[in-house]
């Protein structure tokens, strides 16, 4: 029998999964199943699919979206490969898998809430950042029922919060650049009727960072619900905060992970069960072996951050100056330096945003757009269009950690070519 | 003088390509009327006025007057 593990330390996640690899996974009987049970057709790729002649540039893939996804870190792939082995067990059984399963359970929290400032029991794992915006907007949202069900929020929240806030919410408009409007939230956030204010870290869409610390101060008694999904692990998230969203795919964690930080003193009512569980900090069975690579995966992320924060902000610098040089009518939006190091947004007249992101990835560049034609509802991102910049023709740029400076400086060489003949296709 | 752009029915960024097009072939003064229902339209045809430097003189349902200014 081996010698139980000692009870959470704090930032030993590697340390305590050491003793655990040698599980002898009972795999054999999968391993020799009939050809039927092949798991081979799931891992078909686009490539694979696609009858175009792609197959030369897909080595030369740059990818620029790592706003929306990152490959997985590899200190979170290694994790979360020892996890999957040693972290399956019930962690509420007193067995010793289930200890086992509860301690590394334990240990990413501890690491999950020192990263983002709180205690370990002031941290609710969730299965995505939506779903920790609409739980915990929610449950903070009801425990305030007796002052009011509005919601204050800026225009350009993540969908999450504006789905969340319904009816009852009171929209604070944002600046060209992005910034809500400081004066108008302090005034909607002091109304009568105000149950919680929501304001994001930053923009995930332009990168411009928000007033965070002034909106608290602003608010008063009311908690202020910060979305930093778009900052944890890139950017320094300002103070002031009760309540806090965050996703473990934004930080090259897996997907399926969500933190909802919840202060002491904030009161909230969750609608989630509060079964025997940690006390509901994570309802039904936990998914130990993804909240091990998200803590990882964070962990690594921010002992990285300075550097790569450094090289990205000098990057975006320089996209953001030559795509403002070498395309004519081209609007580069957002603030050019208060703002998350990795992200840069812009649109180009006259050009269609998904004949654009086409054309790229035809070239092997991939990234993100905004505009109406790129979207399943064929409505432009309401943050593009409550900041008032134009729509259409729009990319945004977003730099991972594998980006490398000649990947930047390819794109910025063959993006003016693109637009000049998108737009010449429609005759401008 | 004032001449109607009918761009209902077609979506971004064509109806900002055809007021690009028409708004030249107007007197420097003279207005150009676009009727857009495109969401986007509500949005893109105030920033291109914006950038061009053009004067966007009323915005409403679906309508949008720009007079020509350069």
């Amino acid at each position: 029998m081996s010698t139980p593990p000692t009870p959470a330390a704090g930032h030993s996640v590697g340390v305590s999964l050491h003793w655990s690899k040698g599980h002898d996974a009972p795999h054999r009987d999968l391993h020799s199943s009939t050809p039927s049970h092949s798991t081979e057709h799931l891992l078909a790729t686009a490539s694979e699919g696609s009858t175009c002649s792609s197959v030369s540039l897909v080595s030369e893939r740059t990818y620029l979206d790592a706003a929306s996804a990152e490959p997985m870190h590899p200190a979170a792939r290694e994790m979360l490969l020892s996890a999957v082995d040693s972290g399956w067990a019930d962690p509420v059984r007193l067995h010793h898998e289930g200890r086992t399963a509860r301690l590394l359970l334990d240990n990413a929290r501890a690491v999950l809430a020192d990263a983002v400032g709180v205690r370990p029991d002031e941290l609710y794992l969730t299965t995505s950042g939506t779903a920790a915006i609409q739980a915990g907007l929610t449950a903070v949202r009801a425990a305030r029922s007796r002052v009011g069900a509005t919601i204050v929020h800026s225009a350009v929240e993540h969908s999450a919060v504006l789905h969340t806030a319904g009816e009852a919410a009171a929209e604070v408009g944002v600046d060209r650049l992005g910034r809500v409007e400081l004066a108008a939230f302090t005034d909607a956030v002091r109304r009568p009727g105000v149950a919680v204010a929501a304001l994001q870290s930053a923009n995930h869409e332009v990168g411009t960072r928000q007033p965070v610390e002034a909106a608290a101060a602003a608010a008063g008694d009311v908690p202020l619900f910060v979305d930093a999904s778009a900052s944890v692990g890139h950017d320094v998230v300002p103070a002031g905060w009760s309540v806090l969203a965050a996703s473990a795919h934004k930080w090259g964690g897996p997907a399926g992970v969500g933190l909802l930080a919840v202060k002491k003193g904030t009161r909230i009512a969750p609608a989630w069960p509060m079964d025997e569980r940690e006390d509901g900090l994570s309802p039904g069975f936990p998914n130990v072996p993804n909240a091990l690579a998200a803590a990882a995966a964070l962990q690594a992320r921010l002992a990285e951050a300075e550097e790569l924060g450094k090289q990205h902000r000098a990057w975006i610098d320089e996209v953001r100056r030559r795509v403002a040089a070498d395309i004519p009518d081209v609007e580069v939006v957002g603030d050019a330096d208060d703002r998350l190091p990795h992200i840069l947004t812009f649109s180009c007249l006259y050009v269609d945003g998904e004949a654009l992101v086409t054309a790229l990835d035809a070239e092997g560049f991939a990234v993100s757009s905004g505009s109406a034609c790129t979207s399943s509802t064929l409505r432009p991102s309401h943050v593009l269009a409550a900041m008032g910049v134009l729509t259409h023709g729009n990319v945004r740029v977003s730099l991972g950690r594998d980006t490398t400076h000649d990947e930047v400086q390819r794109f910025c060489a063959v993006l003016p070519g693109l637009v000049q003949r998108i737009r010449a296709e429609v005759g401008m | 003088m004032n001449i109607d752009l009918d761009c209902r029915g077609l979506i971004c960024p064509l109806p900002v390509i055809k007021l690009a097009k028409t708004l030249p072939t107007v007197a420097v003064g003279d207005t150009v009327t676009v009727l857009a229902d495109d969401p986007a339209a509500a949005t893109d045809i105030p920033a291109w006025c914006r950038m061009r430097s053009q004067e966007l003189v009323s915005a409403g349902e679906n309508q949008y007057v720009v007079r020509r200014v350069s």
